[in-house]
């Protein structure tokens, strides 16, 4: 197996310990947030290239936020990291029962392209804080920014315990026939059938694993909302990054009224943003590569093209495009879209539109806007997704003290903040007891008896708070 | 496929909602506290006909051990349904920031036979109190608990919501085949392959799931130690059940000087425990089956038997026994014993001690004896297991506030 040597490289470099102490977990996330420091023109720059990502959009997503995460965890690694002692019952009363923090060892990090900075790196703030050795696979369909990443992140982290490598779809295949002690994989369309491929690698070796999955992320519109706030704040989360988001919204349910009404409300969102020619916009991203071009460009004949709809194939442009009277059974509505392109389907009201949700999978996101809080937590409550936000979209993301991840299709796992660390750390249940005070332990041991049984019983048990005992 | 009915007919309870309020899964809850107070005489009477396990040891494990998680789970359980509040960023401030806790959905527990009431309970104590449907899969190989979970179960539980499937290895894999929200499994003897199968057949659905499996826990001993109390604590964690317990001690390591020292002291302990003959004892277990009796049997030609060694095929009865001088490469020192034998392989110190450790898969549980902390916590600090326990065996899993699974 061609990776087998690197893996095993790094698994001595895990057995060394190397990677345990605080300092040395401290000083390589230091050297991340260096990287992004350094490095910040060169990834603007990569990403501008590989998919025509704006440089305010990828600042945000690959600079700051990222820089969030990792600014969250020196923080707080030595506090994370620290043995968290837990109650104990009777006899253990005299004891030490805490939970220990332990790395897993090796983890492999696959990333996707959209995000290709944030979605490795992300990841791997929490694995190093854990204590890990990481191998890191980047997207190859991003080709400047696997390249950068291949070159560069070598040069700030510790050789013998970190390593990137490029791999197409048959090399990572063989990648993932080594045994690896956690696999975090983050993809994008098609999502489900790639994500079984990896748990089911990861089976044969008993791997825990974390998927970032997607999904087609419905965003529920009831006839109460301020109309051209909603229309931007879903404009914003649609055409973000040209569509090429995981939690997008990715199609409206909405009463033919408030079809009506967030045609214009849109249109005019998209002017504001990205002026009458959102191609001449500097703002406005292009889809990453020919093949997902071509695919999304084959959704556009569902319902009727009400804004938008122009594409031009050299530049890998979708113009930000808004399909109405879309049916459940047009194109559009069979695969997550992925591109700036949004169907909104008519459903008569909001049982409607949580049923016609519910019958489908569970996405990553949900989303509802409403005037009414209690139209919102009604839609929160009646269905099932990775995340959900009201009154907005993706924002839900950004903060670092919220789990994100899938359910069902849309993933398995979660992170950002310390649920990254929580997910690359082993929690050790650990009893340390006194070698001598036998006395204690002479209720457990035979001849049994009942009265042995009685008083051990007093010793173990957990009461039901409130319920009077007979004594 | 047989069981995609019943799967959707929970299911559909699922998305009707009824297993949502706190009220309807306290009454569940309440239901199974029922159950055991109830069957607990049916619950010992059919685990001693199973595989021998005294009333004592069932009472402990099978009756308390499940109640304490139970009423941990109904103190706590309002609590741990609501809607978290987590930390805001200046642009959220004035918005609504919480983790909602929501159900999975259909969950399958499948459990194994050792522990047959509380590898069930304990999980699906937990599953209803997190709003989901349950099927359970009791074990087919305790024949008498399997007919008392199937029959006794559902008349205490919600039977839209929850279900007794029994099922032998070809049913569970055609069961295996539906779609699950979260599926929990525990398996003993030759956990990993099976561990991998039901992985596989999850990933199919992109399902999420919990193993809980075994390996071969190693106890070391070191050289500064309480003898005697060491030789109880041991024993008491290598024959309780007759050895089947997934995080028995499964062999010890220690010097050539305390291997001398212990053998004494084990014998005494056994003989405290159960008598000079363990096979007339009340107290003492016998195998759960033929095969594995066979199987534990044909593991007594490793190193030289200095203690018990005796069996009887008609009863499942393997003395309580410890071999000496077992090597690595010994059929003992090859699988998780899962029975009332205790290897123990020599070791020149106790950094020998942890990279025989190292060298093999993680195990479920390690211990270490030692009346200097620092030796526990070196062999803590430089190991990785499940779980962890110095100077005892067994015992930080009775503790509900530590996590209990394994690793690797």
């Amino acid at each position: 197996n061609p990776y087998a040597g690197l893996v095993s490289h790094l698994r001595a470099a895990w057995l060394s310990g190397k990677t345990r102490p605080l300092e040395y977990r401290v000083a390589q996330l230091e050297a991340l947030g260096r990287f992004l420091d350094e490095k910040k023109q060169d990834i603007l720059e990569a990403t501008a290239l590989d998919m025509g990502k704006p440089s305010f959009e990828a600042y945000f997503t690959e600079i700051l936020l990222c820089k969030n995460e990792l600014n969250t965890t020196l923080n707080n690694l030595s506090h994370w990291m620290k043995d968290e002692c837990v109650d104990k019952n009777l006899v253990t009363q005299l004891d030490s029962a805490f939970i220990r923090k332990d790395p897993y060892g090796v983890v492999l990090i696959i990333a996707p392209w959209n995000y290709p900075i944030h979605l490795f790196l992300v990841p791997l703030i929490g694995a190093i804080a854990a204590g890990n050795c990481v191998i890191i696979k980047p997207s190859e369909t991003t080709k400047n920014t696997e390249r950068l990443i291949a070159e560069m992140l070598s040069c700030y982290l510790d050789n013998d315990c970190f390593a990137v490598v490029t791999a197409g779809v048959q090399e990572t295949t063989r990648l993932l026939e080594n045994k690896f002690d956690y696999i975090f994989y983050t993809g994008t369309s098609r999502s489900p059938s790639v994500g079984r491929i990896i748990m089911t690698a990861a089976a044969k070796h008993l791997t825990p694993v974390t998927l970032e999955l997607g999904g087609k992320n419905p965003c529920y519109v009831s006839d109460t909302c301020d109309v051209q706030n909603t229309a931007r704040r879903v404009a914003w989360g649609r055409f973000f990054n040209a569509g090429q988001t995981c939690i997008a919204p990715d199609y409206v349910l909405c009463s033919l009224e408030m079809q009506e009404k967030l045609m214009p409300a849109l249109r005019e969102a998209i002017t504001e943003f990205f002026g009458s020619n959102p191609r001449e916009s500097p703002d406005f991203g292009r889809i990453v590569g020919d093949k997902q071009f071509r695919r999304i460009r084959a959704l556009l004949c569902s319902g009727r093209v009400a804004i938008g709809g122009q594409t031009d194939e050299k530049e890998r442009y979708i113009a930000p495009t808004v399909l109405a009277d879309v049916l459940p059974s047009d194109p559009a509505m069979q695969e997550e879209i992925f591109g700036p392109v949004l169907p909104i389907v008519v459903v008569a009201n909001m049982d409607e539109a949580i049923d016609f949700i519910n019958a489908r999978p569970r996405p990553l996101a949900i989303y509802a806007f409403s005037c009414d809080s209690k139209v919102v937590n009604q839609v929160l409550e009646r269905t099932s997704s990775g995340g959900f936000c009201g009154n907005d979209t993706l924002m839900h993301v950004t903060l670092t003290s919220l789990p994100f991840g899938g359910i069902g299709n849309s993933g398995l796992g979660k992170y950002h903040g310390k649920f990254t660390f929580d997910t690359f750390t082993h929690h050790r249940g650990c009893l340390h007891r006194s070698m001598g005070r036998e006395a204690l332990n002479a209720l457990r041991y035979p001849p049994y008896s009942q009265q042995k049984l009685g008083l051990l019983t007093t010793t173990f048990e957990v009461k039901r708070r409130g319920m009077c005992t007979l004594l």
